[in-house]
């Protein structure tokens, strides 16, 4: 809401909902003159808002997404941008697919791991065929709430599926670890592809052109080092479960994601990297 | 209530670590064939970071899991086939194929403040019929009693046992003691408790020792402490103290010297001890399985292993974060050709 308020020049906040009438957001939004609902979508849908609105962003669970797209199916002129894991639509990355789902009625985010490291695993794809793409997410302990610690499988495989549809590997792998540090730690993530050997400096280039896309929506997105190379020799190749033995480049990804600061705290970049996604995709949506 | 002692071998689970998960189908086998004629309680077969764990971050195994375990149940007369999950690394998908492939008990793993990722797990578990240890790792980075508010949390959720799990090897002995005390007034007497040690202080078997006569009844160890770090409590030695203080328990002592010479000693890549690279680990309370990957990133870009570990004990990471190491050795390279 926040991102929007600041940051759009083309989206404009209708209504805030929530279930809590006492929950933090919903005062805040209230203290920011934003018109607020406590009664979740069967609330919304009966505000005079309602007919104007275009876009609806879904941040509550799996479960109660599939409720709501229930409920707003039944208005054609609606789009919803789902945050949970649900993924009733197909995954969206903005900076990787958004022009082949423009008219799609229900778009799914991936996670936040996914929507800091798909990008890359899409970069090298351009350039060499990549056989498998690993990422590694560490958030800091304090921005992972109750619904992602309940549900921590639907990281893992939503991500992993996400890393083959969107990003192209043949075989996508995700791992999170959460790092309870005092001061807490600025979200990493470390993307790890294998791929048909390929042009070096064509797949660094290629990388850090997508830093760029990403970072323009996502202002503390970045490489924290250079991209690192290995390669993969036949002759002491790595043994990948679903692809058997493999060789070829071995491309190793850096990146660092912090957040806005705009009402979470700055080291919660895989937060910040959700809403901000969600957002770029509404302003081409509508656009 | 008293708990029966219970051995849990991790030698082909821990022990993965200490070779960068290359075991051999036959030599997984032969092993664990060993382990169980000496009658061990449960054997752990496993990637070095559990199930699913075969990756770039934490090296890729010799073979899948499923095909480690795979036909294993049937060959063990004595000890339990058993296997491990981090939440965040295997799902509950993993956990199935396993209980398919005949594993009937399963430690779930987590960092020792973020028990609350493990409950689906532990109840997934549970609901297959399994036995299910809750296993808080880096058990030195949590004060007694805030571990004991964590091992709660997997009791709640249904696991038999807790574990403390001294991933870095940095307990002393007062600080096992003190953990399982706060275990034993927060858990009910039903739940039995674990210890995990790793050998870098030179204390696995003390500290094992001194858990046990502190309540633990489950004990880890591996055969010459075949491990991560400076590895496990060796579990010959330990069986050897447990016999000399008169201890019941159910291994036999010469069986498993015989398979620690005979079967371990030669696999080793790098020996398993303490020295300068493994007590540092233990020293700045660094998660042990980092330590081949830190040797291979010094290698690589010309720096010094023990450096590497201190800046990531520095830096709080936790285990799984592998992927830090290099971050870390660039950050130092970086920093070095400025000087």
């Amino acid at each position: 809401m926040i991102k929007i308020i600041r940051l759009s020049e083309t989206l404009e906040v209708a209504v805030l909902v929530g279930i809590d009438p006492e929950s933090d957001g919903l005062a805040r939004a209230r203290r920011m003159g934003i018109e607020t609902c406590h009664t979740g979508v069967d609330g919304l849908i009966e505000m005079p808002e309602w007919k104007e609105i275009k876009i609806i962003f879904d941040a509550t669970s799996a479960r109660a997404h599939q409720y709501n797209w229930k409920k707003i199916q039944a208005f054609p002129d609606k789009k919803m941008i789902d945050l949970t894991p649900a993924a009733i639509g197909p995954y969206l990355v903005p900076t990787v697919n958004l022009n082949e789902h423009l008219n799609v009625p229900n778009l799914n985010m991936v996670t936040c791991g996914g929507q800091a490291t798909i990008p890359i695993v899409a970069a090298v794809n351009q350039v060499a065929k990549v056989h498998y793409g690993e990422i590694v997410a560490s958030i800091a302990s304090k921005s992972a709430g109750p619904g992602t610690r309940a549900n921590i499988d639907e990281f893992t495989e939503t991500t992993s599926k996400a890393i083959e549809d969107v990003g192209g590997a043949t075989r996508g792998k995700a791992i999170i670890v959460l790092n309870p540090a005092e001061p807490p730690l600025v979200m990493r993530d470390t993307v790890f592809t294998l791929s048909k050997l390929g042009d070096r400096e064509a797949i660094r280039r290629s990388i850090h052109k997508m830093v760029q896309d990403v970072k323009a929506y996502v202002p503390g997105y970045e490489l924290h080092q250079e991209v690192q190379f290995e390669e993969i020799p036949e002759s002491n190749p790595v043994f990948i479960e679903g692809l058997g033995h493999c060789h070829g480049l071995k491309t190793t990804v850096l990146l660092k994601v912090e957040g806005a600061g705009h009402y979470l705290p700055a080291y919660a970049g895989n937060l910040d990297i959700m809403t901000s996604a969600a957002r770029a995709t509404a302003e081409q949506v509508i656009a | 209530m008293n708990h029966k002692i219970y051995i849990q071998d991790v030698t082909l689970r821990d022990g993965m670590h200490a070779i960068r998960h290359q075991y051999s189908k036959e030599q997984i086998q032969s092993i664990a064939l060993a382990l169980d004629k000496a009658k061990v309680d449960a054997i752990e077969i496993s990637h070095g970071d559990g199930l699913a764990g075969g990756s770039f971050n934490y090296g890729f195994g010799a073979h899948t899991d499923w095909e480690w375990l795979e036909g294993m149940k049937d060959q063990l007369q004595h000890a339990k086939l058993t296997t491990l999950v981090l939440p965040g690394i295997a799902t509950i998908h993993d956990l199935k194929k396993a209980r398919d492939l005949g594993v009937e008990s399963v430690r779930i793993a987590t960092h020792c403040t973020e028990a609350d990722i493990a409950p689906q797990h532990i109840e997934a578990a549970k609901k297959l019929g399994m036995d299910v240890g809750g296993f808080l790792m880096m058990s030195h980075m949590n004060k007694p009693v805030k571990l004991a508010q964590q091992a709660k949390i997997m009791e709640d959720a249904g696991a038999d046992c807790i574990y403390v799990t001294d991933s870095a090897g940095a307990l002393l002995m007062d600080g096992v003691a003190d953990r399982i005390k706060a275990f034993k007034d927060v858990l009910k007497p039903e739940t039995e408790i674990g210890i995990h040690c790793h050998h870098n202080l030179s204390l696995g078997v003390a500290n094992t020792i001194v858990a046990m006569q502190h309540g633990a009844n489950r004990l880890d160890a591996s055969l010459a402490g075949m491990g991560a770090g400076a590895g496990n409590a060796p579990l010959e030695v330990l069986v050897a103290v447990l016999n000399k203080m008169h201890i019941s328990h159910n291994s036999d002592v010469y069986q498993l010297m015989d398979a620690a010479d005979d079967l371990i000693r030669p696999l080793q890549l790098r020996p398993v001890r303490v020295d300068r690279e493994t007590l540092s680990l233990g020293y700045a309370g660094v998660y042990s399985s980092f330590l081949l990957h830190s040797e291979r990133a010094a290698q690589k870009y010309g720096l010094d292993t023990r450096e590497i570990l201190e800046e990531l004990g520095k830096r709080n990471m936790v285990g799984g974060q592998e992927d830090m190491i290099v971050d870390v050795a660039l950050d130092m390279l970086r920093s070095k050709n400025e000087a």
